[in-house]
């Protein structure tokens, strides 16, 4: 008993779950305004009672948190912070409010997922919490289930998300084969690189690279992303990337040190594709979460570059580009989500006889974009700055983290993988740029009206400009994190 | 002193405050805010000066302190950038007399800017200028000062410009822009050399760093002091700054007299250990520099009729003065020596309170007839009584007449030269002359002459106090700047330096100085001027010469557009067109045709997404298994 207050991260949050739970039950209907303050104020205090990082190891070695891993957990919490903020304008709607508190519990659920992965000392522990952040996770993809994309996005999340598990667990149990033995320190000196564990190591790699979609594991991302919540896709795309490419990195690490040469190549051989594939598929998307999808799995592709490091610099510089990542995707969904709900009312309004689907596409593609500068500029600005930011433009955050992986990887001596990769951002910058041409040059002669979004949304777009803005030009955050790799 | 790190942060939040919410401000409550801030700033200044300066001596030197040094950017142990604040006796003084200025600029402003469009900008602006101006100063190391430096030159960017629906403040700001940006470089070039050579960015380098520089020092020097020339408008960069009078003409006093201007002197004494140490040869060159664009100015200055750019090219060859006197320091004598060191920065200081003086003054004046043309003055002085005394105070200042501060620091500035050699101290002694000349010039066509017959339509008047009080400020100082001990505050090697007039040379430069006085006198005070239209006619091919500027800019522009652009740009040009960017379609047009063929794979089949997931599997195994 005493050993378990030591996961205090996992016990408060399951605590909070329940409390989240209890209220939704407990309160009269309509309880969606009190559920979210409710929501974010124990996501804050999650942060707050856990912000000192500290290392543990229970459960025999089960469990094992390591300072940096708590560093993690917390960024990721900050991240559904904002997710929660930027999604309150929609789950304020008449469809979705009376099921809020279920949002806030699955969501919960998902990140406890992620910490038992991200913290992981067994193979058995890390399965358990993958599938803890997958499962709930096809609930939340689905969640506007009487529509017809988010139900077909689910389909397809859940129906991939079991295949990739299916193969990973059979990897696992060729590990298990091979070592006898699934704890991560045991399995250390067993693995050299028989045939067996390539194979497995492979299967192994195929289920994370289904969760952080790297080509060609990433079939079903446009798919989902494009049909799933909006502030959902937000949330898919940064907060359950960050803990699969950290997880990754981690194991591959300290389990698979001793086939560094092996699992090198392999990532190497997907980097490349998953940046080019993705690039040369974003370049062509007219609907904004599509776009994003692809651009996510090239984010994806330049994450793994840190691993390549494989140091503490490497792990370093992957935590940090996820920081950015997170901050910038979430402001850009942020935008997409508040412009999609604006574009949807109007439309709806004008009563143009348009079916469900039809509004949908509409609110969601670049086009709904042009011109949108003249009529709301402070928006059109956050993700101006976001879209450098990923585009990794000076003095933007962007840049500096994407400095930090390609540095990181030309250490460890490939250059070419890098030298491609930086070929590669050419072309993103191209794509990203196309939404700030939509917004300020595209000439449009009736732009969607000035409107003004509820203030969590703006606190969250707030949040994200300060923070593209600031963990570039300090120094200290890359700092303050290498402390603790 | 923790305090200080407010010196600088005040005008940041000012100048942020201004930006982000001045357009929903009153124009009062903008201006009150600037002043405000700058006001709490001066007070800060001089109280860090009474405290620097009342400091014990220790070992007859005042201790220097860093009081916020915070590490940006480490690259090696020894090379890192840092951003902090840095107290010498040079950065104090400086903060003070920027401080000063600006406050007084703030105030003036209140009067002069009423009611233009763009008045909260415009205070905004000033506020980020003097965050900049002071950031520069209080530098800890020399990437520090680039970064102000360039924020600098951002903000006079701005201000030039501020009137921009005008073409020619357009042009204007452009070309103070890309001149004194493409005289950085060679600033930026001479921080790189120093900072790969001896590893660090520090202006005191350790005696291993310097072995490790050698030879390459004084060319680092040499490259920093190209930067600071086109900041500091030296001959032939200073073609900018007779352009910048296009913006307001509290700006002209603040950031074209007073402060910025003068960035590339405080440069070279920021860097004056090393130059004196390791580099002599160039410290002659900033000498020579300075010689000769102290002449051409004044030459220039004679023959001007707009007011302002008389100003300007008075400016250029006050500079001057200065450089000439950091120039003609030697090692031999490391305190008799140093002599030019405390002149240039006495100079700095009082050169400081009287131009700005007479830029706020001319201020008033172009308020009063809304025209910069000498042509549309004269005889004012019965109108304006306040702005004529205290333009005249400035120009006996200028002209290095006694008792007022320029006849000190200006004597000081020509026994260094003389001392080093006699050539240019009597070269100096004339440009001296020439400068009386041409200010009284001006002084006379302002407020004396024929009184301007459009005065029947619009009567002139004496500005508001706000605007008159700055200039009585300033009047004051500039009568009583001259009896600072300033040798005591501010010398070479940091010990107290006993400031002695050496009466042949201040015997010598009075009498030229009221010579000339007196010549202007002859020429100019009267309603009509035969001499001067005489001499003008038999000599107009010179007059034209001079009037045109000896026709610098001409040359620039020939050298730039007819030699560059077509000889180097426009092959080049043709390379990039055809060539590169061709190779660029290439690029995107098959990456565009790439995506269109591999378009179909993405189904929304998630059989066949299956397969491709197992297909992954299978090529990476298959890899992996053959490597």
């Amino acid at each position: 008993m005493f050993s378990l207050i030591q996961m205090q991260a996992e016990i408060s949050l399951v605590v909070f779950i329940v409390l989240i739970l209890l209220a939704d039950l407990i309160m009269k209907e309509p309880h969606h305004k009190q559920l979210k303050v409710i929501a974010c104020s124990l996501t804050a205090l999650q942060i707050i009672l856990n912000i000192f990082p500290t290392s543990e190891e229970l459960f025999g070695g089960m469990y094992h948190s390591t300072e940096i891993s708590s560093v993690v957990k917390t960024i990721l919490t900050a991240g559904t912070l904002l997710v929660f903020l930027q999604s309150s304008e929609w789950i304020n709607e008449k469809d979705t409010s009376h099921k809020a508190g279920e949002f806030y519990v699955i969501t919960l659920s998902t990140l406890l997922g992620m910490y038992f992965m991200v913290s992981a000392g067994s193979f058995i522990m890390f399965y358990v919490g993958l599938e803890l952040a997958s499962i709930p996770m096809a609930c939340l993809v689905t969640f506007d289930k009487w529509k017809h994309h988010s139900a077909e996005a689910g389909a397809k999340f859940i129906l991939n998300s079991m295949f990739s598990s299916g193969l990973m667990l059979y990897g696992l149990s060729l590990l298990y084969g091979s070592c006898g033995t699934t704890y991560f320190a045991d399995m250390t000196n067993t693995l050299s690189g028989t045939h067996l564990q390539i194979l497995a190591m492979v299967f192994f790699f195929a289920g994370l690279g289904f969760k952080l979609s790297l080509v060609p594991f990433h079939m079903w991302t446009p798919d989902t992303y494009q049909g799933a919540p909006t502030a959902v896709t937000g949330y898919l795309s940064v907060i359950s990337k960050g803990a699969a490419a950290f997880t990754l990195m981690n194991i591959l690490m300290k389990v698979f040190g001793n086939m560094a040469e092996e699992w090198s190549i392999m990532l190497s051989v997907t980097i490349v594709v998953t940046i080019t594939i993705a690039n040369i598929f974003a370049i062509l998307q007219s609907n904004m979460k599509r776009f994003m999808a692809y651009s996510s799995i090239s984010q994806a592709g330049y994450i793994m570059l840190a691993v390549l490091g494989a140091n503490a610099q490497g792990m370093t510089s992957l935590i940090y580009y996820v920081t950015v990542y997170i901050v910038a995707n979430l402001a850009v969904f942020a935008v997409i989500g508040a412009i999609e709900r604006q574009k949807a009312s109007l439309l709806l309004k004008e009563n143009k006889r348009l079916t469900e689907s039809e509004i949908y596409e509409i609110s969601v593609s670049r086009d709904t974009y042009n011109g949108l500068y003249q009529t709301n500029p402070r928006l059109s600005f956050v993700m101006t700055i976001a879209m450098f930011s990923l585009a990794g433009i000076p003095p933007f955050a962007g840049f500096f983290s994407k400095f930090f992986v390609f540095a990181s990887a030309f250490e460890a001596g490939h250059w070419l993988v890098v030298f491609l990769a930086l070929m590669n951002t050419v072309i993103s910058l191209y794509y990203y740029l196309l939404v700030v041409k939509a917004m300020y040059i595209t000439k449009c002669d009736n732009p969607l009206p000035s409107f003004n979004s509820s203030k969590s949304v703006r606190a969250c777009l707030f949040i994200c400009l300060i923070s593209i803005i600031v963990l570039g030009i300090c120094s200290n955050v890359y700092e303050l994190i290498f402390r603790f790799a | 002193m923790d305090y200080t790190i407010f010196i600088l942060a005040l005008p940041l939040m000012s100048f942020l405050l201004l930006a982000l919410a001045g357009m929903k401000m009153s124009h009062k409550m903008a201006g009150t805010i600037g002043t405000l801030s700058l006001g709490t700033v001066t007070a800060l200044s001089y109280i860090t000066a009474f405290k620097f300066f009342g400091a014990e001596r220790i070992d007859g030197v005042l201790p220097t302190s860093t009081p916020w040094n915070f590490l940006w950017l480490p690259f090696t142990e020894s090379l890192h950038i840092d951003m902090g604040i840095f107290l010498d006796p040079i950065s104090v003084m400086m903060l003070v007399v920027i401080s000063t200025v600006s406050l007084m600029v703030h105030i003036y402003s209140f009067g002069y800017m009423k009611g233009e469009k763009g008045f909260q900008r415009y205070y905004a602006f000033l506020s980020l200028f003097t965050f900049s101006m002071l950031g520069l100063v209080v530098a800890t190391n020399i990437f520090q000062m680039y970064v102000f430096w360039e924020l600098v030159g951002v903000s006079s960017y701005l201000l030039i410009g501020f009137y921009y629906t005008k073409p020619e403040a357009i042009a204007a700001s452009k070309k103070a822009f890309i001149v004194t940006r493409f005289a950085d470089l060679g600033f930026l070039i001479g921080i790189l050399i120093y900072g790969y050579y001896m590893q660090t960015f520090t202006f005191t380098p350790s005696e291993e760093q310097l072995m490790k520089a050698g030879m390459v020092l004084p060319w680092a020097l040499g490259l920093m002091f190209i930067g600071g020339a086109g900041k500091s408008a030296m001959f032939p960069l200073h073609i900018w700054l007779p352009d910048a009078m296009e913006g307001p003409t509290p700006v002209s006093a603040l950031i074209h007299a007073a402060t910025m201007v003068v960035a590339g002197v405080y440069l070279v004494a920021r860097m004056f250990p090393l130059f004196i140490g390791f580099a002599p040869n160039t410290l002659h060159i900033v000498a020579y520099v300075g010689v000769f664009t102290a002449f051409y100015a004044a030459s220039v200055a004679c023959a001007q009729s707009d007011i302002k750019r008389v100003l300007a090219f008075s400016t250029i060859s006050q500079i001057g003065f200065m450089m000439v006197a950091l120039g003609v320091c030697t090692a031999t004598n490391p305190h008799e020596g140093g002599l030019g060191y405390m002149a240039s920065m006495f100079h700095l200081f009082t050169h400081a309170m009287f131009k700005a003086l007479l830029f706020l003054g001319a201020g008033c004046v172009i308020h009063a007839v809304h025209s910069n043309e000498m042509s549309a003055m004269g005889g004012l002085r019965k109108y304006m009584p306040i702005t004529h005394i205290t333009f005249l105070i400035a120009c006996l200042a200028i002209s290095g007449i006694p008792p007022f501060s320029g006849f000190f620091s200006k004597d000081e500035i020509l026994t260094a030269c003389f001392s080093f050699s006699p050539v240019i101290g009597w070269m100096m002694t004339i440009i001296a002359g020439m400068t009386s000349f041409y200010m009284f010039r001006v002084y006379y066509g302002i407020f004396w002459g024929k009184t301007n017959e459009n005065y029947e339509h619009h009567i002139p008047h004496e500005s508001p106090i706000a605007m008159t009080l700055p200039l009585m400020i300033l009047a004051g100082i500039t009568v009583v700047a001259g009896f600072i001990p300033f040798g005591h505050f501010v010398s070479s090697n940091s010990e107290i330096y006993d400031i002695h007039l050496d009466t042949q040379v201040a015997v010598t430069s009075i009498i030229v100085a009221v010579l000339s006085i007196c010549l202007a006198t002859w020429m100019y005070a009267r309603p009509t001027q035969p001499v001067a239209d005489m001499l003008q006619k038999k000599f107009s091919c010179l007059h034209r010469a001079a009037y045109k500027r000896f026709y610098m800019d001409e040359l620039w522009l020939f050298v730039t557009k007819k030699v560059i652009f077509r000889c180097i740009s426009t092959p080049l040009a043709w390379f990039d067109r055809h060539v590169i960017d061709q190779f660029m379609n290439f690029m995107a047009w098959a990456t565009n045709a790439a995506g269109e063929t591999a378009q179909p794979i993405q189904s929304g089949k998630i059989q066949s997404y299956t397969m491709w997931f197992l297909g992954g599997i299978i090529t990476l195994t298959v890899i992996l298994l053959l490597h």
